[in-house]
């Protein structure tokens, strides 16, 4: 058995979020200066040195890049061998409240979505997906998501005969429907298994991997740069002004699923794709 | 090269002005979205003044990061716009005259902006910390309890923007 506190859980949490709004990952960071180079004209140019301007003054004034600082989600890894000592949720919680009052970030959380929508003001509560794994070790990731790329996120359950061309034109269609406004480059989470809500949940996982990682299955690493080179070719480009920068990254999680079913979930990220992770 | 503009806009200068033109924008604009928006709207059906005279003014589409001490604003990039087109056509008709915000519009606003001669410009979505460097003034105007969302008058210096939707209807997006 291994003990942790719940004040250690609350200070690492508000740290992440804290950081993780003023300071993109260095893969975001070298995605946008390579797409730079590959770029041709000049106002997708202009666009792309204003973003990666914009993330440099964010990190200098440690200041929030995005005045979207989201909705937090987080992503937790639950040793069984782990005891919390003090209340988990209320740690997360209070992270997430410390962080988006005392950091400065922008409180977007409504109480209810369709009567009252009223502002909770500490932007809580977080969305916390919770897994329970072996070992001694807690894992959390944090990530802050924007809601101009979360609106245009779809999932759909195809037959089994829909088969992978099936699968690469839901895909597609959901990145043309979505167009500049999901504020492009974006990094395209994807997938595909599970039940309808796992789906839906792998594509969060997914739009939140590394933009400089691949699908450890080759088929599916495939699948990945072929999508990313059509959706290359679609000319949205940065902040859907035209360009070859639709997409930084197309990122797709599967899991096993029913014998009637492929359940394909697309979660946009726009180029403010911020997450970090901590082990303790 | 970017056209320099002052706000409010003149309507001979709306009417210059092409869709994929660099523009940079100075002196004062209002800033509402979503929740402002529906305000505006209900105020509007139930025969209330707007708590603003809309007549040649700009609007903003934002809701930013609050400003940290000694700033004059926290991050303040624009939002989709799309989500106030149903609410905007009746604003435009009212004598609003440009718009700024990001990603396209519909039909109807598309319409209304041609009809009155207007324009719809674009800021970069997610450079926030960079526009931010654009306001030099932020006065709270009304709605305090929409927090973000409240209307604010920003005072821009070289705002910078792209002409989307210029006043004869064309559109950089398409």
């Amino acid at each position: 058995m291994r003990i942790i506190k719940a004040e250690d859980i609350k200070n690492a949490v508000k740290a992440m979020f804290m950081s993780l709004n003023c300071n993109i990952g260095d893969d975001i960071t070298n995605a946008l200066k390579k797409s730079l180079a590959n770029e041709e004209s000049d106002t997708a140019k202009a666009v792309l040195n204003q973003l990666i301007e914009n993330n440099e003054i964010a990190k200098r004034e440690q200041i929030p890049l995005c005045q979207d600082t989201g909705m937090a989600v987080l992503f937790v890894e639950y040793g069984d061998k782990v005891t919390i000592d003090g209340d988990f949720s209320e740690a997360i919680m209070q992270g997430v409240r410390e962080a988006y009052i005392d950091g400065y970030l922008r409180k977007s959380v409504v109480d209810d979505p369709v009567f009252d929508r009223r502002n909770t003001n500490d932007n809580t509560p977080a969305v916390v997906h919770t897994k329970i794994v072996s070992g001694e070790t807690l894992r959390i990731t944090a990530a802050s998501k924007g809601f101009g790329s979360e609106n245009m996120s779809k999932i759909k359950m195809l037959a089994p005969s829909a088969s992978v061309e099936g699968v690469e034109e839901f895909i597609l269609e959901t990145v043309r429907a979505a167009g500049p406004n999901p504020c492009p480059p974006i990094v395209v989470g994807v997938g595909i298994g599970g039940t309808f809500e796992q789906a839906a949940k792998l594509s969060k996982m997914a739009s939140i991997r590394s933009v400089d990682s691949k699908n450890a299955d080759e088929r599916y690493a495939d699948l990945e740069d072929r999508l990313l080179e059509k959706i290359n070719e679609m000319n949205i480009g940065p902040a859907g002004l035209k360009g070859k920068t639709t997409a930084l990254k197309v990122n797709i999680e599967y899991e096993p699923t029913h014998i009637a079913s492929i359940p394909v979930a697309v979660n946009i990220c726009c180029h403010a794709c911020r997450h970090q992770s901590i082990e303790m | 090269m970017s056209i320099k503009l002052s706000l409010p806009l003149k309507k001979e200068d709306i009417k210059k002005l092409k869709a994929g033109d660099s523009v940079t924008l100075t002196g004062e604009l209002y800033t509402a979205r979503d929740a402002a928006h529906k305000r505006f709207y209900e105020m509007v059906l139930s025969g209330e003044k707007l708590p603003i005279n809309i007549k040649n003014e700009t609007i903003y589409y934002v809701g930013p990061a609050p400003a940290k001490p000694g700033s004059v604003i926290g991050p303040c990039g624009p939002t989709s716009s799309y989500r106030m087109d149903k609410y905007t056509p009746m604003l435009l008709d009212m004598g609003l005259c440009a718009m700024i915000g990001k990603g396209e519009r519909s039909d109807e606003v598309i319409d209304a902006i041609k009809r009155n001669g207007a324009v719809y410009f674009a800021a970069i979505g997610g450079a926030a910390a960079l526009i931010s460097k654009s306001i030099v003034k932020d006065e709270y105007v009304c709605f305090e309890d929409l927090q973000t969302e409240s209307v604010h008058k920003y005072t821009v210096k070289d705002f910078p923007c792209i002409v989307a939707i210029d006043s004869f209807g064309n559109d950089v997006y398409k």
